[in-house]
C-alpha cells in the first residue's frame, strides 16, 4: 500500500473499508458511510489529544548538531526523547546519521531553550530523558516557537503544526497525530449525535510511531499519557448496559480504554500506561475500531489482532489496496467491527 | 453562561476591556489565560489578578499571526485542562490614526483583517473542539457599532469588524444545537487607549470606564434569561 503523500484538504476525503469481524465481510467505501455504519445506541470513543512540535532541531555544547524528537511528558515533567543525527527529514530515519553519543549533564541547545539530559537508557543510549530549562506556558511558547512536527520522509512538503491537529483537539499530549481523528470534522460529529450515535472523549498522548532503529521500535509503545473521565466510564456503562457497541476511534483509544480496565471493570483512570495490545489480549471494553491502515509487524496491527483474526487483517489490507487505498499517517480507514 | 468558576481564555488582555475582564473576572473563583502581544503588559495584569485572589497564567502572542494560534490552543488546554469560554477581544486601529479608506494602506486593511477576522477565526477552529466533545461552550467576539454604522475614516476597522460579527453568526448557526455557543457583545464607546488614538479630543468624561461596562456584562451573562447563540448584546444599553 503506497503512503498518503499530503494532509488532506477536505476530511470527507478519507476511504473507509468497512470490516465484518463475524462474517469478514468487506465493503469499500468513504468515511461518510459512518453514518450508516454506526446505529443509533452505539458510543464512538475519541482521542481529543492535540499533537505537540515534537521535533526540535539544535546542538550539544560542542556544537554537533541533531534533532531530538519528543516522545512524551513524564510524571515529573521530564520528557522521553530519541535522539537523531544528521540528515534531513526527506531521509528515511534509518538512512540518517548516527546520533550523538550523550551523558548524563549534557545541555541540550535549540536557539534560546536549554534542554538537560537527565537519563541515558541503558541498552539504547539515543532514548534519554531530559528535561527544559523552564516549564507552563513559557515552555509551551518555546517549543511551539522553536519546534515542528514530528516529519515523515514520503510526504511532498514539511508539515505544518496546522496540517497534525486533529478537529477535536485540546490538550497537547501527542507527539504523533492520533491519525484516525483527523477525519472527524465538527460536522461528522454533530450528525452523528443527531441519529443516537453517543460520542465521548479520552485523552491519551500518541506516542513515537517508529524510529527507523529495529530495536527501539521492538520497544514502542513507549510509556503514554492517558485520561480516561469518570463521563466517559458512565457513557460505555450505559452503551454495554443497551447491548450496543463501543467504537474507538484509532488505536489510542483502545489503548486508553483497555488499560483503564486491567481486570475487565473500566474505572476513570489517569496516569500513564505501558500496556501492549496484541493476539492473545481480547479487548474487554472496545467492541469496533476504527483505524487508519496498519501493516504487518508494526505494534498498532498487533493492537488490531486483539479485535480480529491476523488472516482476517491481512484480507482487509489487501482488499484495501487493491481499491487504491492510501496507508501512514494521512492515510485512509478501516472500520473493524 | 455564567463566568463564575469557569475557565476562560481572554484576547488582547493587557488593555482596556481585556484587562477589565480579567480584573473583574479574577475574584469569581475563575482560571484565566491572558493573551495579549507585550510579555511585560500582559504579565502586569496576570499579577493584579493574582492581587485578587484569581489564577491566570499568561501567552505572549499576536492573534493576527497564524503561526502563534496552536500555541495559544496549547498553552490554554495544558494550563487550564479545558476551555469554557474563549473572549475574542483583540483589536486593533491599525495606523497611527483614522483615515479614509481611499487613503488606507493595503497592509493596514490586511493587519485590520488578519487581527479582527482569520485570528478569531482561527482561534475558534483550535479551541471549539473539545468544547463540542464536552456539549458546552462560549464564544465571545468582542464587537462595535462602527461593524454595521459607516463611520467616515473607520474602514479598515469597521470592514473587518463587519466580518467579525458575520462569523459569529455563522458558527452559531452551524453549531447550533452542539452546546457551543456564541456571542457578540458591543460594550459601547469606552474610556480606553484604543477610544483615545481613535478620537484624540473626545469628552473622556462622556464615556464609559471599562471596568462599569465588564462587570455589567459579567452581571448580565450570569443572569438567567438566556441569550441566544449567535446574537448581539449591547452592553451600555
Amino acid at each position: 500500500m503506497s503512503p498518503a503523500t499530503a494532509p488532506p484538504r477536505d476530511a470527507r476525503a478519507f476511504r473507509l473499508l468497512r470490516l465484518d469481524v463475524a462474517t469478514g465481510a468487506m465493503a469499500a467505501g468513504d468515511v461518510d458511510d459512518l453514518h450508516t455504519a454506526l446505529r443509533s445506541g452505539d458510543l464512538l470513543v475519541v482521542n481529543d489529544s492535540a499533537t505537540l512540535p515534537g521535533s526540535l532541531w539544535g546542538c550539544l555544547a560542542d556544537g554537533t548538531p541533531l534533532e531530538v524528537r519528543l516522545a512524551g511528558a513524564q510524571p515529573d515533567g521530564a520528557f522521553a526523547a530519541v535522539l537523531f543525527g544528521t540528515g534531513t527529514w526527506r531521509q528515511a530515519t534509518e538512512d540518517r546519521g548516527a546520533p550523538p553519543a550523550v551523558r548524563v549533564g549534557a545541555a541540550l541547545i535549540f536557539g534560546d531553550l536549554v534542554a538537560t539530559v537527565t537519563e541515558v537508557d541503558a541498552e539504547l543510549p539515543r532514548l534519554v530523558r531530559l528535561r527544559f530549562d523552564r516549564d507552563g506556558t513559557a515552555l509551551w511558547d518555546a517549543l511551539y516557537r522553536l519546534g515542528a512536527p514530528i516529519q515523515y520522509s514520503y510526504l511532498d512538503d514539511p508539515l505544518d503544526v496546522w496540517d497534525v491537529q486533529t478537529p477535536l483537539a485540546g490538550r497537547p499530549w501527542s507527539v504523533e497525530p492520533p491519525s484516525a481523528g483527523l477525519c472527524l470534522r465538527w460536522e461528522l460529529i454533530r450528525d452523528l449525535r443527531r441519529r443516537g450515535v453517543a460520542v465521548a472523549r479520552i485523552t491519551h498522548g500518541a506516542g513515537l510511531s517508529s524510529t527507523g532503529d529495529p530495536r527501539l521500535d521492538a520497544r514502542l509503545p513507549l510509556a503514554e499519557r492517558s485520561d480516561v473521565p469518570a463521563a466517559t466510564v458512565t457513557a460505555i456503562g450505559a452503551t454495554k448496559a443497551q447491548g450496543r457497541r463501543v467504537i474507538a476511534a484509532g488505536t489510542t483509544v483502545v489503548r486508553a480504554l483497555e488499560s483503564a480496565a486491567p481486570d475487565g471493570h473500566l474505572q476513570p483512570a489517569t496516569g500513564w500506561t505501558h500496556l501492549r495490545l496484541g493476539p492473545t489480549t481480547p479487548t474487554r471494553v472496545v467492541d469496533g475500531l476504527l483505524t487508519g491502515m496498519h501493516e504487518e509487524g508494526t505494534s498498532h496491527f498487533d493492537l488490531l489482532t486483539a479485535l480480529a483474526p491476523t488472516a482476517t487483517l491481512r484480507r482487509a489490507v489487501a482488499a484495501a489496496t487493491a481499491h487504491g487505498f492510501r496507508g501512514h499517517e494521512f492515510g485512509d480507514l478501516m472500520l473493524v467491527a | 453562561m455564567d463566568l463564575n468558576a469557569q475557565r476562560i481564555v481572554i484576547t488582547g488582555a493587557s488593555r482596556g476591556l481585556g484587562r477589565a475582564l480579567a480584573l473583574e473576572l479574577a475574584p469569581r473563583d475563575t482560571r484565566l489565560l491572558l493573551v495579549a502581544r507585550d510579555p511585560d503588559t500582559v504579565a502586569g495584569v496576570a499579577a493584579e489578578v493574582r492581587d485578587r485572589g484569581g489564577h491566570a497564567e499568561i501567552v505572549a502572542a499576536d492573534v493576527g499571526d497564524k503561526h502563534a494560534i496552536h500555541a495559544i490552543a496549547a498553552a490554554a488546554h495544558a494550563t487550564l485542562d479545558h476551555v469554557d469560554a474563549l473572549i475574542h477581544n483583540a483589536g486593533t486601529l491599525g495606523p497611527p490614526s483614522l483615515r479614509p479608506l481611499a487613503e488606507t494602506a493595503c497592509e493596514d486593511l490586511q493587519r485590520a483583517i488578519d487581527v479582527h477576522v482569520l485570528g478569531p477565526f482561527r482561534l475558534t477552529k483550535a479551541l471549539a473542539g473539545p468544547m463540542l466533545l464536552r456539549r458546552r461552550g462560549l464564544i465571545m467576539h468582542v464587537t462595535s457599532d462602527a461593524a454595521t454604522e459607516a463611520y467616515p475614516d473607520w474602514g479598515a476597522y469597521g470592514a473587518s469588524k463587519a466580518a467579525f460579527d458575520q462569523l459569529s453568526r455563522i458558527w452559531a448557526a452551524e453549531l447550533d444545537g452542539t452546546g457551543v455557543r456564541f456571542l457578540a457583545v458591543d460594550p459601547g464607546e469606552m474610556d480606553t487607549a484604543l477610544h483615545h488614538q481613535a478620537v484624540p479630543d473626545a469628552d473622556r468624561a462622556s464615556l464609559a470606564q471599562p471596568d462599569d461596562v465588564a462587570a455589567r456584562l459579567v452581571a448580565r451573562l450570569g443572569q438567567p434569561a438566556p441569550l441566544a447563540s449567535g446574537s448581539l448584546l449591547e452592553v451600555q444599553r
